[in-house]
């Protein structure tokens, strides 16, 4: 067993970083707070390029081949960068939707509230929406959130998205997870660099021990995130294998290997959004009165994280989830 | 990232599954919590038979008599143990995990030879002389004074908290004898045989009601000088070389029984109907996830570890913030299932959540560790 990201890996992700960094640094991200640009186009492009969207897209049909491990690592630096737009759901859309896994096309979904809908988030920008036929109608609404513009649906049903409400609910959850690391780093620095009574204030304590329970959230979601896309890949991959030929107890085994990952994504949303929203929360705190102000960017990451926490799993539908597959394994398989 | 087991991992854990399975049947009953004389024998008696099986020992290293175990390895064996309901290492605790790598690390080959066969024999047990009445959390501040007499070290203090110290044979003492120099450079670690003349051993009884540990009083205690594990005036370094939870093993049963714990806690809510209230049932959730991340960062801080050849992570701090945080929620929403019958002490989980709240407490403090993460991982400044 060896649960620590490979050479491959952490280039990939440190790649990820550089090119975010590079095409999306603070300044960027302020201009597009102050221009009200939530989707710059040709980012997207060069996301496309990149490879963002088509990550897990097999090799034959142009895509990069790499899978849900590698996917919420690249997923973290965005979550890191607070990159704006319907990032999950074009990636999702790749090789479903013409254009998205080019980042020629924005895609968004019905992936906010517990059944997805009515609000729907980057509609104006949107080229097509996951699974619908075409563009509903919306009315805009004002977005507690800048970079996450949002309508209200009038017209047509919300689409049906549970067949990706796993793999979004995960790389929503690596999204978050980026942003409480990033938070965290927030804090810290300022801490020390902020002096009050003649030292850092991060030579308090009660500052102290803030910043620590930071570390300690972020870690164990970062860890529940990286699990549950492994555990998700393998039985991705374990599923490919057995496909034909399958008996009775290979069905069964396979249905509770399904019942285990949604257990571990369900857990790591939960604890993710639980995280990122508290980190942020924190960072806010550690800043004083300047953690109050437009200018910091602590807001920009609540409010996102805010967002983030309604989409494709809440934390009751998570809970709600955990409590199923906690009774499952509880009266019949052992937990793992 | 990979999260299977090699094919000799495997294999390990099939051969430790089958021989938990012969021998655990053949294990006398555990004595009474208070029967300390019992529990010494049935811990040494446990203890004996990993020996005699080659388990004794799995994580030290190869020329102190250990396996040499990979840190995975160590994980299996730990989890497979607490599974099959093996016993816990008790009375072993301080010989296996700090007095035996310690000496093991830092002790002389004649030092290693008197003390460590034993300990993996299972016929020694040893105790931790550390804290004191007025050196918890600062425990660079200990007063035990130790003055040099011929061969000898005279010892004179009092030391608290220490678990076994009824039934131990030895004692890893810490002492001063530098007062003049800073507080952490005139300690000096000493291996006290518990039998010499001048020991008191006072028990010390819970909130729980049990004697889980005692006060030590040393009124002149004669130590040898050979027993002293590296230099004068160097014991915390010795101490700080060895931390129980270095390669991320420290708490992997632990976390086992709570997910076990909470499957029955799980069954216990169905039978009575308790399920059927969202609140609770939305926190078992909650803790399933918690306590199924709790597993996951083990095999991460245990893969970290095996991947730089056992030195030390920083993950253990931040392990046991959340892990003994946890773990309290779970005996308290134990008695939230059991309502009115959580007062009762027939009930397990009211004993169990009694002795939960030492978990905030013992081996650092949470605000310890939280200090810990702040300052070495963090790199906050220390406060004036």
């Amino acid at each position: 067993m060896d649960f620590q990201p490979t050479r491959d890996q952490r280039d990939l992700r440190a790649g990820v970083r550089e090119l975010l960094a590079g095409r999306y640094g603070r300044d960027a991200l302020r201009a597009a707070v102050d221009g009200g640009s939530a989707v710059d186009r040709e980012l997207w492009r060069e996301l496309g390029a990149a490879g963002f969207f088509a990550l897990r897209l097999p090799e034959a049909e142009g895509g990069v081949g790499l899978g849900l491990p590698e996917a919420v690592l690249v997923f973290e630096e965005a979550g890191r960068a607070l990159l704006p737009g319907p990032l999950v759901a074009t990636h999702l859309a790749a090789g479903a939707v013409p254009g998205a896994a080019a980042g020629t096309a924005v895609v968004t979904a019905f992936d906010l509230g517990e059944r997805g809908g009515p609000l729907v988030s980057y509609l104006a920008e949107a080229d097509a929406v996951l699974g619908a036929a075409g563009l509903p109608p919306g009315e805009p609404v004002r977005s507690a959130d800048p970079l996450t513009p949002l309508h209200r649906v009038t017209g047509g049903g919300p689409a049906d998205v549970s067949a990706y409400r796993e793999a979004g609910a995960l790389l929503t959850a690596a999204l978050q997870v980026g942003s409480a690391l990033r938070t965290l780093e927030l804090a810290v620095r300022y801490a020390g660099e902020r002096e009050q009574f003649g030292q850092p204030i991060g030579a308090f304590q009660a500052v102290k021990h803030l910043c620590a329970g930071m570390l300690v959230r972020a870690e164990v979601a970062r860890t529940a995130v990286y699990a549950a896309a492994v555990t998700a890949q393998a039985a991705d991959a374990a599923d490919g294998q057995a496909a034909d030929g399958q008996d009775a107890d290979g069905e069964a085994a396979e249905a509770a290997e399904a019942a285990e990952v949604a257990g571990e994504i369900a857990a790591a949303k939960l604890l993710a959004d639980e995280a990122a929203v508290r980190n942020a929360r924190d960072c806010l705190q550690v800043h004083g009165g300047m953690g109050f102000t437009w200018e910091a960017d602590v807001h920009l990451h609540l409010k996102r994280a805010w967002v983030r926490a309604e989409q494709w799993v809440t934390a009751a539908e998570a809970e709600e989830a955990l409590a199923a597959e906690l009774s499952r394994t509880a009266t019949g398989g052992e937990a793992r | 990232m990979d999260l299977t087991y090699t094919e000799e991992e495997r294999e390990f854990r099939a051969r430790l599954r089958a021989w938990l399975a012969k021998v655990l049947p053949e294990l006398p009953a555990r004595p009474s919590p208070d029967d300390w004389p019992g529990r010494r024998a049935h811990d040494t008696g446990w203890q004996r038979r990993l020996y005699d099986a080659g388990y004794a020992g799995l994580h030290w290293p190869l020329d102190a008599g250990g396996r040499g175990a990979t840190p995975t390895q160590h994980l299996i064996f730990l989890e497979e143990t607490e599974r099959a309901g093996a016993p816990y290492v008790g009375a072993n605790f301080v010989g296996l995990l700090h007095a035996g790598p310690t000496i093991a690390a830092e002790g002389t080959a004649a030092q290693r030879a008197r003390w460590l066969p034993p300990v993996l024999r299972g016929d020694e047990v040893w105790c931790q002389g550390f804290s004191e009445p007025d050196a918890g959390s600062d425990l660079a501040a200990l007063r035990t004074r130790a003055v040099r007499d011929g061969d000898d070290y005279v010892v004179t203090g009092s030391k608290i908290w220490t678990s076994h110290a009824e039934v131990a044979d030895w004692c890893e003492l810490l002492v001063r004898t530098g007062p003049a120099a800073p507080k952490h450079r005139g300690i000096t670690w000493l291996a006290m045989p518990m039998d010499a003349p001048g020991i008191t051993v006072r028990p010390l009884r819970t909130l729980a009601g049990s004697t889980e540990f005692a006060e030590v009083f040393l009124d002149e205690v004669r130590v040898p000088v050979a027993n002293r594990v590296g230099d004068e005036n160097d014991g915390w370094r010795v101490t700080m070389v060895t931390l129980s939870f270095e390669r991320g093993t420290a708490f992997v049963g632990e976390v086992v029984a709570c997910r076990r714990t909470l499957a029955r806690l799980a069954r216990a809510a169905r039978a009575s109907g308790r399920w059927d209230d969202p609140v609770l049932r939305r926190k078992l959730g909650r803790l399933y996830g918690e306590f199924g991340a709790l597993w996951r960062l083990t095999q991460w801080n245990v893969s970290e570890s095996q991947r730089s050849g056992g030195v030390p992570g920083t993950g253990g701090s931040v392990f046991k913030l959340a892990y003994s945080h946890a773990r309290q929620e779970l005996y308290d929403t134990a008695a939230e299932v059991l309502g009115a019958d959580s007062l009762s002490l027939e009930e397990e989980w009211t004993a169990d959540r009694l002795s939960s709240l030492s978990y905030t407490i013992a081996a650092g403090t949470s605000q310890i560790q939280r200090n810990i993460v702040a300052e070495r991982i963090l790199g906050l400044p220390k406060g004036r």
